[in-house]
């Protein structure tokens, strides 16, 4: 953002990341994000529950296409995110530095933590149904055998700390298994939000898997609860109020909901807790030997 | 100009006297149509004045199934959603007509007797109109026989852009004749006729043939309904009342899918022919997808929350 030599800075407008595309809210409005340190960092779109509403759209349509593409192919989009994300290392390493007031170092290590947590999540893609899947013992000549399959749209509520590797983890899960998502990115550190959408913007994942809106949870949680078109809610960046809300919400259209416990520690090795809250199972009858 | 002066009923006495009017009619400013429809499409229209416009428009649709896989079932089903849009909401009104193929008449008029919805039938070799006017006017009498209420036909585009007028006029003439009672709407076909113009004139052509309704598209080719050509026709019917005291309805058909489309629809007939045209007697859309986000859009205005398509039937 410096002058160098004489040039004139040529800064990012930070908008949301809308079915593959980058509008800026639709309600024209904008907040200034500052770093750990007080400092004006920039301004970042204050999405609406109309962006809200079209991220939902963009995310329905990419559905079919992403659910229905084969485990391997997400794992290797996956892998590819990791791939372009450790290309940005230092970019991000930088606005780590500024969101969060870390030290370079550790800055580092968290781009670090958020690339191998894809790369972990990327071999899950083609393991989660021999993990959690079974050949079911029944008392008839059928084969019966239940898989898990991805549930359709998930909105998540990424935690307000961690702007990366936090929003990395949340992320992850869900579309590895083939759920499209809207996130709600962290309110107080948007940032490195729109710049990961950049990187997913070119690792061949398709426009609408993943939709990042920059805003402020608690005016878009309630309405992305209450959405009938969507199928799971992730509830990680809630404050106790507003999750209790939301899950409330949720219920009209019997949404899967996940709230963990907060305080989750994002360095440590996280489990397939997140990877099976928005898997449902199907069981199929074959009979034997037709 | 000689249009303001020549009695209309000798305008159809030959294709020269036809022509001479038709080409008489003002042109369209393009780029000022395509602007004031623009305009228009910006309106806001929220809260109650939305869920006006909103059953206003589902009781415009014209609930509308045009293709070579349907079925008498499909038909009768759709049929049901005409009379009882949203069955959990008995409040949602039923549309203006169901639009079938004309062997599908009989039993679209089977599955809606009583119930105020009407049927309409495309005819006339719908949707090219590559036939003769024998086999067009066959048709035309079969679907009426059939107890169809309205016949959409579909002019001889060939003929028209060839400057053919006459012959265009008189097949109107002709299934206007053997339609009788049933409301004739004319399909201009608007994504064929290359111009503004075109528009108009075609609009002017078919007003005085006696078409009761003009109406942009059969939906099969693209561009359909658009707003500028819809405005164009709006200003016809305008100036073809005001010119004879005869009122003519108009009906955008194709590509019209979502709830906010509709609603600039309504918007451009206010400002254009009137709050007259806002009536399913005189303005009617035709669509098939466009009914249910209607219907999420009621739903959200009534439930406060964001409707899926998962809770409405799929068609």
């Amino acid at each position: 953002m410096s002058e160098n030599n004489g040039r004139l800075a040529v800064r990012k407008t930070y908008k949301l990341f809308v079915g593959g595309a980058f509008p800026r809210s639709e309600s024209g409005r904008s907040y200034a994000v500052r770093s750990a340190k007080g400092v004006f960092l920039a301004n970042a779109a204050l999405a609406s529950r109309k962006d809200a509403r079209d991220a939902v759209v963009a995310a329905r349509k990419a559905f079919p296409g992403w659910s229905g593409a084969t485990a391997y192919n997400r794992g290797q989009i996956l892998y590819r995110v990791a791939e372009m994300l450790e290309g940005r290392r230092a970019q991000f390493a930088a606005e780590l530095v500024d969101a969060d007031g870390v030290s370079a170092r550790k800055a580092g290590e968290l781009v670090d933590a958020a690339v191998d947590r894809l790369v972990w999540y990327a071999g899950w893609s083609d393991k989660i149904a021999a993990v959690h899947g079974s050949a079911n013992p029944v008392a008839g000549p059928y084969f019966n055998l239940s898989t898990p399959e991805p549930s359709g749209v998930v909105a998540v509520v990424a935690p307000p700390m961690g702007p990366l590797l936090g929003l990395v983890s949340v992320i992850a899960p869900v579309i590895v298994s083939g759920n499209t998502c809207v996130v709600v990115a962290s309110e107080r550190a948007p940032l490195p939000a729109i710049t990961l959408a950049e990187v997913l913007a070119t690792s061949d994942l398709p426009g609408g898997v993943v939709n990042i809106l920059t805003g402020r949870a608690a005016e878009l949680a309630p309405w992305l609860a209450g959405h009938m078109d969507v199928n799971g809610i992730d509830l990680t960046g809630c404050p106790e109020e507003l999750a209790v809300a939301c899950e409330r919400d949720a219920a009209e259209n019997l949404k899967r909901v996940f709230r963990p416990d907060p305080g989750e520690d994002w360095l440590a090795t996280p489990g397939t807790a997140r990877l099976r809250a928005f898997l449902e199972t199907k069981t199929v009858w074959h009979p034997v030997g037709i | 100009m000689s249009i303001l002066t020549t009695s209309l009923a000798e305008v159809a006495s030959s294709d020269a006297t036809l022509r001479a009017f038709l080409h008489g009619l003002p042109g369209v400013d393009r780029v000022g149509a395509d602007q004031r429809a623009a305009v228009l499409g910006t309106r806001s229209i929220k809260t109650t004045a939305k869920a006006q416009a909103i059953d206003l428009a589902i009781s415009m649709v014209d609930l509308t199934t045009l293709e070579g896989a349907d079925t008498p079932g499909k038909v009768r089903a759709m049929c049901a959603k005409a009379v009882h849009p949203d069955p959990s909401d008995p409040s949602a009104p039923r549309v203006a007509a169901v639009c079938v193929y004309p062997d599908l008449v009989a039993e679209a008029a089977a599955a809606v007797a009583g119930t105020g919805v009407k049927v309409a039938s495309v005819a006339t070799a719908f949707p090219s109109g590559r036939t003769s006017l024998e086999v067009k006017v066959a048709d035309t009498a079969l679907a009426v026989a059939a107890g169809a209420d309205e016949i959409d036909m579909v002019i001889d585009r060939g003929a028209f852009l060839s400057g053919r007028y006459l012959k265009v006029y008189e097949e109107i003439a002709a299934v206007k004749a053997a339609a009788g009672e049933a409301h004739l709407k004319v399909i201009l076909e608007t994504g064929e006729l290359a111009t503004y113009d075109n528009v108009r004139r075609a609009s002017w052509l078919a007003m005085l043939a006696g078409a009761d309704f003009i109406k942009t598209s059969t939906g099969k080719v693209s561009p359909a309904a658009t707003l500028p050509v819809t405005l164009i026709m709006l200003e016809a019917v305008r100036d073809f009342r005001a010119r004879t005291g005869r009122m003519v309805g108009v009906k955008p058909a194709g590509g019209i899918r979502t709830a906010k489309d509709a609603i600039k629809y309504l918007v451009l007939v206010n400002e254009t022919a009137g709050e007259d045209w806002l009536d399913p007697a005189w303005f009617r859309l035709g669509a098939s997808s466009l009914l249910n986000d209607l219907l999420m859009q009621r739903q959200k205005l009534a439930t406060g929350r964001y409707a899926g398509p998962d809770y409405f039937t799929l068609d």
